[in-house]
């Protein structure tokens, strides 16, 4: 099965890192995703620009509304995400807390996989 | 501790802004609130070289700076009749744990309600940003009397006028409404781009107080841009400061000379902080609405593109931006930039009649240097170069002008 980790965190933190933080932060995940990836279960990672970045589009309406800005303003917002194949919910929490240990603050919304299509990009 | 004597100093510049904004907020007075900032400095270089430094270095140095004129304001009040209550020393209560309490996102807050007080509109837009760069930036008079092309004295009366129209003016030190917020804006922007540009223009170490300065003003851009989602110039401005950051791991080689653009190495750029500063760029180019600081970020992004910078598309930009903010350095922008894209004809009869305005300026004297040696012009080129390295505000300005020099 597939689950999606998502991954949350308060921006202002994150942002503050200085560059060597940031690498310490990046190395350490590094680990982890070098023995997801061994055992051949690691998916697309993506790490997402800040929220400042955002821009939202309402389609609940006709036409639908550019809005500058992410969806929701929260304290903690979704930052980026990983895929990653797992044997039950046990087994993805598992790996949630090994990319915590490498990572911690915030937190991860495991969440199973629906439907997935690969990537087929053309490079 | 190995990072040498300057390490203190670091630390007190990079807390400044935070430690200064919540002292105002308790002294509500610019005066006091620098006093007491300093008195806590003066403690911290007594202190932390033998101890160490504090896990917090602003919260130390706010509660530090805050018992620091109580202290002193009893001591003057001993033989007054009461002391006010609020003057009373918390004594007793440990620092360490009254430290961790004081919450990190009541900073942003009070940075906030700084830059507004310093940004009051009571205040000529010099001296907002005068009164910033020496009170949020802890700049000497002597540094921003360089940035504004003015005496150190002239600079002096300046700021302490706008101290002393700040104490006269009833200010008001909450942050301001919706309204007001808004049309303070554009000072804030300004203010914070300066205090950018300081640590840019100087900032050769990443490691130094300088650089930190525009880690800043960077994440000062990003708060303002989350209080202002939707304006399109505060996107330019954070837009800007990333674009031209990004390239800081670049700009300078081990003898600490100023390495131009052309030959930057590209891979010591920052990727991530460029696709951030671009993102913002086109952000805001959906509002339709271009201003100084959305171009001159769009001129970054030229700058910062991986297939080549092209010349005559940052020609354009600047025409723009001359249009827009008519002045003598974006004229000679433009020059420079026409010079790069082959048309140094075009280029000197931009630069030439600026010489009465931009006589005491460095780059005037680089850029007119390289005009006139592309004209083949290499007497007149020798003497610019030589005006430009008398004027030459680091070593590796006048570094970098002497292989100009060299080079003819």
């Amino acid at each position: 099965m597939q689950y999606a980790i998502l991954c949350y965190h308060d921006e202002k933190v994150v942002t503050s890192w200085t560059r060597a933080e940031d690498d310490a932060v990046l190395a350490k995940l590094a680990a982890v995703h070098e023995e997801l990836k061994a055992q051949g279960r690691l998916g697309p990672v993506v790490r997402l620009l800040p929220t400042t970045t955002a821009t939202t589009l309402k389609k609940d309406r006709e036409p639908p509304l550019v809005v500058d800005g992410p969806f929701a303003e929260t304290k903690e917002a979704l930052l980026g995400f990983y895929i990653v194949d797992c044997a039950d919910l046990e087994d993805a929490l598992e790996v949630a807390r090994a990319l915590g240990r490498a990572n911690p603050g915030g937190s991860y919304e495991v969440r199973p996989v629906g439907l997935f299509f690969p990537d087929e990009r053309a490079s | 501790m190995s990072r040498g004597t300057g390490w203190i100093g670091d630390l007190l510049a990079a807390a400044r802004p935070q430690a200064v904004a919540a002292l105002l907020r308790h002294f509500r007075d610019l005066d006091r609130a620098e006093e007491a900032f300093q008195e806590a400095c003066v403690r911290a270089l007594r202190t932390w070289p033998e101890k160490g430094p504090p896990r917090n270095a602003a919260a130390w140095l706010i509660m530090v700076g805050r018992n620091a004129m109580i202290d002193a304001a009893r001591r003057t009040k001993r033989e007054a009749p009461l002391a006010r209550e609020e003057a009373i020393p918390d004594a007793g209560t440990g620092q360490d744990a009254t430290v961790a309490r004081i919450d990190e996102a009541d900073y942003r807050d009070d940075i906030l309600r700084l830059l507004f007080v310093c940004c009051h509109p009571v205040l000529k837009p010099t001296d907002q940003v005068a009164l910033s760069l020496r009170i949020v930036g802890g700049l000497s008079v002597g540094q921003i009397a360089r940035a504004f092309l003015v005496g150190d004295s002239a600079m002096e009366q300046r700021i302490t006028r706008a101290k002393r129209r700040i104490a006269q003016a009833d200010v008001g030190y909450e942050v301001p409404g919706p309204v007001e917020r808004a049309e303070r804006i554009g000072a804030v922007a300004g203010v914070i781009y300066l205090v950018f540009n300081e640590g840019y223009t100087t900032g050769i170490a990443a490691e130094g107080a300088r650089a930190a300065l525009c880690e800043e003003a960077i994440r000062l851009g990003r708060l303002l841009q989350r209080l202002f989602p939707t304006e399109p110039e505060i996107m330019g401005l954070l837009a800007l400061m990333l674009l031209q950051h990004a390239r800081a791991g670049a700009r300078f080689d081990d003898a600490g000379e100023v390495i131009p653009l052309d030959r930057q190495d590209r891979a010591r750029w920052d990727g991530v902080r460029i696709a951030e500063g671009r993102a913002l760029v086109d952000k805001a180019a959906r509002h339709a609405r271009p201003g100084g600081y959305q171009l001159q970020a769009a001129i970054a992004a030229q700058h910062a593109r991986a297939q080549g910078t092209d010349w005559g598309r940052i020609a354009q930009l600047y025409a723009a931006l001359e249009h827009l903010q008519p002045s003598p350095v974006v004229t000679l922008n433009r020059a420079v930039a026409l010079l790069k894209a082959g048309q140094a004809e075009d280029a000197w009869g931009l630069v030439a009649p600026l010489a009465s305005q931009l006589d005491g300026y460095f780059y005037f004297h680089g850029a007119r240097g390289a005009i006139l040696r592309a004209l083949g012009r290499a007497d007149e080129a020798r003497e610019a170069f030589a005006q430009a390295i008398s004027l030459a505000n680091t070593a590796a300005e006048a570094a970098h002008m002497r292989d100009q020099l060299d080079a003819l």
